[in-house]
């Protein structure tokens, strides 16, 4: 069982507190991402998990083990560092089975875990090379081999394909989800990229700022984000979020503008409250170029002109002036738009959100 | 000479050369030369009398030289060792501290800045046996009661030349191992740390490799500094007592000037230069492979 759970965990360097009292239950062979800008504190949270940094406040428990204040060698972990630190002057046969060196084990069975792992990630041909002659996604895949072998309790990622190519980290995203499925350990994978998140994690953990913003599936915070951050930061493009104020079963922007209070937020508003609508531009399209997920009828239709385009192919994106500001909308079956065109974009308000102004939070209740 | 105008650069470049031909190579050539004479300061027409290699020959019987050339090595080794096993110590005590590591690296370079004169007048007066500071604070201890021949006799002599020796020049291996350390990348220390090192293993497995190119360049340096020793030991013993700390280059500069056996002494220095040589290419083979161990890129 290798549960890990976070209990009023606080990091502070100096006065400077960078991680405040966090909580976060890790089930058993769960693939968990912790997700947030630079410099909310993922990292730090991560490194305290793995005891390479100590912890200023609260507790670490990894299984039925407090490890608070275990060295990183008794925790049984292994991390994937964002630059690899693969040891430069051993093999990747000698990196990789270096832990188990360490650890005393025979020479046969270092070779022969060194072997499978080498199998799982296709190093077969290189495991006399050095460091140095290999390109960034052998490295990066050594680096993984190196936590593979000794078969730990919780695999710790620390932003491992930031440093590949677009293309490169497709495909080692798509080998690390085959390798949760085959090794069927927790892991805890730390990435910026809420699109690295949102595809491999069992759950995501938006941080920011040193805080816990919202914790759930991919899904739920894809559909229900807990607020106006989590809304703005999972999903791309990014959500239309634009201020408004609820004014007689209206939603009127700052240039008088309005849209229909969306029938699921009737009830959980006052006249007079200022708040944020957002959509996202799954849910804004050109009439007759998008799907509406709810009923036609919470379907709003407004003709505004269109300020530019990004064609993508099989979609286009349609920067659309509403409300005094550009809305991001996508387009299905594209048709060809200039600017200056006027085009009917369909809000579908069934699948829109609300947050309160002031404290940012999702008022779906 | 008028049709002959050689090119600007060639013209450029000549006073520089005419100056290095001038200070270097014509008195190594002369002092080479000198080597197969029986030149003696006393009588200067000897120069030019050439006799081949027999003062190599005549060395190669000297027991006094080899002597010598023995107790180089001997202090060589030793120094070596023990500068290298302290330096490494001071590095890591260095690096470690937090606060203050600039002023704690000055501090560490002061035995640097004294001339070797001085080291061996201010251990010359440490270990005299009447009124130096060391037997003085070993009375006072209680630690003996008589007071001990440091620079008497022979073995202590010896030893307090090494001391000297380490004392004034450990930092040389400290000040390069440390820039190894600062150097290091920290991110391979904590992947250790996670593969379940302790902090010895970190240190042997990791560390060590590392800085391993950084020592072989302070032992490159310091081993021929101590090929060359002279100030240290002609100040604290003069080769005394009774020629038992004799090296090579007060046995030299005694050959050439106080038995006024210029070429003889040439003979000698050629010999002992083929030493440093020797040291400085071991040193170096083991810097190659140490660096290309670790992928160096420099
Ligand atoms: N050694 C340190 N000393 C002081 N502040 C630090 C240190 N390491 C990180 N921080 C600060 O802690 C915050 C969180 O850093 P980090 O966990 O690395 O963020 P990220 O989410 O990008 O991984 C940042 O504001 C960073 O400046
Ligand atoms: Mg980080």
């Amino acid at each position: 069982m290798a549960t890990v759970s976070l209990k009023n965990l606080v990091k502070k360097y100096g006065s400077l507190e960078v991680v405040h009292a966090i909580n976060l239950d890790v089930a058993d062979r769960e693939f968990v991402a912790l997700v947030g800008p630079s410099g909310c504190g993922k990292s730090t949270t991560l490194r305290m998990i793995a005891g390479l940094e100590p912890i200023s406040g609260g507790h670490i428990h990894i299984g039925d083990r407090a490890v608070n204040d275990l060295p990183p060698r008794q925790r049984n972990i292994s991390m994937v560092f964002q630059s690899y630190a693969i040891y430069p002057h051993m093999t990747v046969a000698e990196n990789m089975g270096f832990s188990l060196k360490i650890a005393g084990r025979s020479q046969q069975e270092i070779a022969s875990a060194v072997a499978d792992a080498a199998r799982t990630l296709g190093l077969e041909e290189l495991l006399e090379r050095r460091p140095s002659q290999l390109s960034g996604g052998q490295r990066q895949r050594v680096a993984m081999g190196r936590a593979i072998v000794r078969h730990p309790d919780v695999f710790l990622f620390d932003e491992p394909l930031s440093n590949l190519d677009a293309k490169l980290r497709m495909q080692m995203r798509t080998e690390i989800k085959k390798l949760h499925a085959k090794v069927q350990s927790t892991m805890i994978y730390v990435t910026h990229d809420q699109v690295e998140a949102m595809t491999l994690a069992d759950r995501i953990v938006i941080m920011r700022d040193g805080h816990i913003e919202q914790v759930g599936p991919p899904e739920e915070v894809f559909r229900r984000p807990a607020t106006r951050f989590v809304a703005g930061f999972i999903g791309s493009p990014t959500m239309n979020l634009r201020d408004a104020t609820v004014d007689d079963g209206r939603l009127r922007f700052a240039n008088g503008d309005t849209l229909p209070l969306p029938g699921q937020f009737r009830n959980r508003v006052t006249a007079g409250q200022k708040v944020i609508f957002g959509l996202r531009p799954d849910d804004l399209y050109p009439t007759g170029h998008g799907i509406h997920s709810g009923e036609a009828a919470d379907v709003h239709a407004v003709e505004v002109p269109v300020s530019l385009t990004e064609p993508l192919g099989n979609e286009t994106l349609v920067f659309a002036e509403f409300a005094g500001d550009d809305w991001i909308s996508r387009m299905l079956n594209p048709q060809p738009l200039r600017s200056g065109d006027r085009v009917e974009l369909s809000f579908d308000l069934s699948q829109s959100h609300l947050f309160d102004a002031n404290t940012e939070k999702s008022l779906r209740g | 000479m008028r049709g002959w105008k050689p090119a600007p650069h060639v013209l450029l470049l000549l006073p520089a050369f005419v100056v290095l031909a001038a200070v270097v190579i014509v008195p190594l050539l002369l002092s080479l030369y000198s080597s197969f004479t029986p030149f003696r300061l006393t009588r200067p027409e000897t120069i030019y009398e050439f006799i081949g290699l027999r003062n190599y020959i005549r060395l190669f019987a000297d027991r006094e030289f080899w002597a010598a050339f023995g107790r180089t090595v001997l202090l060589l080794t030793v120094a070596l060792n023990v500068e290298m096993v302290l330096g490494l110590f001071l590095a890591l005590l260095v690096e470690k501290a937090t606060r203050g590591q600039r002023l704690l690296r000055t501090i560490m370079m002061f035995p640097m800045m004294f001339s070797p004169i001085l080291v061996g007048f201010q251990f010359k007066f440490m270990f005299n046996d009447n009124i130096g500071l060391v037997n003085n604070a070993l009375q006072s201890l209680g630690l003996t009661d008589q007071a001990i021949p440091w620079l008497i006799d022979g073995k202590l002599a010896f030893t307090s030349i090494l001391i000297a020796e380490v004392w004034s020049s450990t930092s040389v291996f400290a000040i390069f191992i440390l820039a190894g350390l600062m150097a290091m990348p920290k991110e391979p220390l904590e992947a250790a740390k996670v593969d379940g090192c302790t902090p010895w293993q970190s240190f042997r497995y990791v560390t060590w490799p590392f800085i391993m190119p950084f020592a072989y360049i302070a032992m490159t340096i310091r081993s021929l500094d101590i090929a060359r020793a002279y100030d240290i030991v002609k100040i604290m013993t003069d080769g005394g007592p009774a020629k038992r700390t004799e090296i090579l280059w007060t046995l030299i500069s005694r050959t050439a000037y106080s038995d006024a056996r210029m070429g003889l002494a040439n003979a000698m220095a050629y010999v002992a230069i083929l030493l440093s040589i020797l040291f400085t290419v071991m040193f170096f083979r083991q810097l190659a492979k140490a660096r290309q161990q670790i992928g160096a890129e420099w």
